[in-house]
């Protein structure tokens, strides 16, 4: 007998599931379609403009730095702004994503962006994020051929461009998102939630940034759809 | 340096409360993490409801485990993934040896996994020629130190500033002797540039799993730093060590337990990178790895379902427990002698070891109910080392002094006059002794407890003689 039986056979056992799975299956086949939502906290159940506060509000806590413009024509101004706030050089790397193909990046002709994955030593990456929760403050970040992983890892500096209507009070709401983009209990390879910039307290219990992950986080908050 | 063991666990928590650098360390976190979880618990109304949820979803899944791991194993294998089943620890370390000769692999960057300290799977690959590189700060910095973690979630918790510098010196010869690493930034931003370049050698990640789940055949990490993330995308091949309980049903489901988590552990709001990952890199995708697999351990788990102890498999190994708890918190994580210190150590250890090698943890507590208090899946941890300490005590593993004074006991107190004779002999007895210093400073038998502090002598009767007096001064007071 493979492990594989002998441990699923113990637990049947243990758990006196008839062959056919009886009941027990049912039951799970409907709670795997279902997917039903369990409590949702209050805090996030907001409209639009509380929403977005409230996201605002948690990202900083968790010591993201947040910009907040009008429509994607300002997003290359607050990128620059950034840049230069913390003596950071011009060149970025970015996802090669369709909405951020629509950020007039020409109108700050010092920025120069490449689209590809992030390799070392990228000082900063820019990529847009699916969506947000504003619950915590956290960004949901997926991968796809428009948008690698590595950009949400190996910079130390991480930009996100984040879309307004995108936020959502809470996490269920970006599941469903998620189920209507991939489809019904399929997801891409990787989605990232990601709350703040890396940090690490392993030593002495302090908190210190820029751990393994990015020091710092920065998200531009776009008001319209362009 | 002898091996920690449960069954030295009096020495080493001797040892433990004597050892100047490790009482330091502990000194920084007796404070920190109550006062946090405190806070977010407070911050979020819902907590206490969330917790019940928490604790349905859990028990629920437990009770079908067999169907939702096969729900879960269908779906991961649709994503492109391979899952393999290890009834022991032994046959976990030869899947992973497989998949890594496989890849070619020399070196290994591993994110913290529990499991993976469960496996010994460190000495098992430098034994076979394959480099482990723990990634996690606090991992990294006991790889370094020839140790194990003493705490689920800060692995380096006994571990001083300055010990880390030594350590640092002593390994990253490259470098200049003389440099600065006196402060917390010097030793982060020197292990962080040690470390990406490991990253990028590597030619396989192992992770850990803080959930699986069934409804899309994803495994989920969560860490603070992004070294977990790191160890995924960028070698060839990912493996992810997982136990049997860790799977739930749905997305949804692991949200609730997600906001109970980060939560419990470090009192943050949530976790910076909560990672869901679902089988290798599409066609398509510029980064992620070739290969996805997954290793569904047991190591014993399977022989407790269907037994009280069920209720174990909730822990969603936050450390709340630990961080709550007063022996914890006076001796540290090494003095159990096992991988799972803490309050949840004293109940999983037993299960996992066999109460004949670590009966004595569940022996090493008050009772003071603060880990169950801060529980977020409120398992009865009080409750399940009772249960093991009957266990003990049925399969006669006790010392021969403690059986014969607990039957001695048991004998008396099933005789009520006798007890009660007994029991004003020797507390006259010890008001006696005790009457000019209104203390004890030596009892026979209690020879372990008076010698580091003063029994008060007893006044005003035994307990049944205050307590008939009590009732009988009420009764004239209702009247």
């Amino acid at each position: 007998m493979n492990s594989r039986e002998a441990i699923l056979g113990d637990l049947r056992q243990k758990l006196n599931r008839p062959a056919d799975g009886g009941a027990g299956a049912q039951a799970v086949a409907e709670r795997l379609s279902a997917h039903r939502r369990n409590l949702i906290p209050q805090r996030g159940q907001l409209d639009r403009a509380g929403r977005i506060d409230l996201f605002e509000d948690y990202a900083a806590g968790a010591d993201a730095t947040v910009a907040r413009v009008s429509s994607a024509e300002a997003v290359p101004a607050a990128v620059a702004d950034f840049l230069k706030a913390h003596n950071l050089p011009a060149n970025l790397v970015r996802a090669p994503d369709a909405d951020l193909d629509t950020v007039p990046w020409e109108s700050q002709p010092t920025l120069t962006l490449e689209a590809r994955k992030a390799e070392e030593p990228d000082a900063a990456s820019v990529t847009a994020a699916f969506g947000a929760v504003a619950e915590t403050g956290t960004l949901v970040l997926v991968s796809g051929d428009d948008s690698p992983t590595t950009l949400n890892f190996l910079p130390e500096n991480h930009i996100v461009v984040l879309w307004a209507d995108r936020i959502s009070g809470d996490y269920e709401a970006q599941w469903s998102a998620l189920r209507d983009r991939y489809g019904e209990g399929a997801l891409p390879r990787t989605v990232n939630l990601v709350t703040g910039p890396s940090r690490s307290a392993d030593i002495e219990q302090t908190i210190q940034l820029g751990a393994h992950g990015p020091r710092r986080l920065h998200i531009v908050i776009v008001d319209e759809r362009p | 340096m002898t091996e920690l063991s449960p069954a030295r666990f009096s020495e080493q928590a001797a040892a433990a409360l004597k050892d100047a650098a490790l009482q330091r360390a502990l000194g920084n976190m007796r404070i920190g993490f109550i006062e946090k979880r405190r806070k977010a618990a407070d911050k979020l109304p819902e907590f206490e409801a969330l917790r019940d949820e928490g604790v349905a979803i859990k028990n629920h899944t437990l009770a079908h485990l067999d169907l939702y791991l096969e729900a879960y194993e269908k779906k991961a294998v649709e994503a492109g993934g391979q899952v393999h089943w290890a009834r022991d620890a032994g046959e976990a370390r030869q899947i992973v040896l497989r998949i890594c000769r496989d890849a070619g692999a020399r070196t290994v960057t591993k994110g913290k996994s529990m499991i993976g300290e469960e496996m010994h799977l460190n000495p098992f690959l430098e034994a076979n020629d394959i480099e482990p590189v723990e990634t996690d700060l606090g991992e990294y910095i006991i790889q370094l130190r020839h140790e194990t973690p003493s705490h689920i979630i800060a692995p380096a918790i006994h571990v001083n500033k300055d010990q880390v510098a030594d350590a640092f010196r002593e390994h990253h010869t490259a470098l200049p002797p003389d440099r600065p690493l006196d402060e917390g930034p010097d030793l982060l931003a020197e292990a962080r540039t040690e470390l990406r370049e490991r990253f990028i050698e590597a030619d396989v990640g192992i992770t850990g799993a803080n959930f699986l789940i069934a409804e899309t055949g994803s495994s989920i990490i969560v860490t603070n730093e992004g070294n977990g993330d790191l160890t995924q995308i960028l070698p060839r091949v990912h493996i992810v060590l997982a136990s049997l309980e860790k799977v739930v049903p749905t997305l949804e489901d692991a949200t609730t337990l997600m906001r109970l988590l980060a939560r419990s552990a470090t009192g943050q709001e949530m976790s910076v990178y909560t990672t869901v990952s679902t089988g290798p890199r599409r066609a398509g995708d510029p980064d992620g790895p070739e290969e996805y697999h997954v290793i569904l351990l047991d190591n014993g788990r399977s022989a407790l379902y269907g037994t009280e102890f069920q209720e174990v498999f909730r822990c969603i190994r936050c450390g709340a427990c630990l961080n709550h708890c007063p022996v914890y918190g006076a001796i540290g994580g090494h003095a159990y002698g096992t991988v799972y210190p803490g309050p949840i150590g004293k109940v999983l250890s037993p299960a996992l070891m066999g109460i004949d090698k670590a009966g004595k943890l569940p022996n090493a507590s008050s009772f003071c109910g603060r880990c169950e208090e801060v529980c977020p899946m409120r398992i009865p941890l009080p409750k399940l080392m009772r249960h093991w300490r009957e266990e003990e005590y049925d399969r006669k593993l006790n010392p021969a002094a403690v059986r014969w004074g607990l039957g001695l006991w048991a004998w008396a107190v099933r005789r009520p006059a006798l007890y009660r004779f007994g029991a004003r002999f020797a507390i006259a007895g010890m008001a006696f002794l005790g009457r000019r210093r209104g203390h004890l400073k030596a009892l026979p038998m209690a020879g372990g407890w008076t010698a580091h502090r003063n029994l008060p002598a007893p006044q005003g009767g035994t307990f049944h003689d205050l307590w008939r007096k009590r009732k009988s001064t009420r009764r004239r007071t209702d009247r």
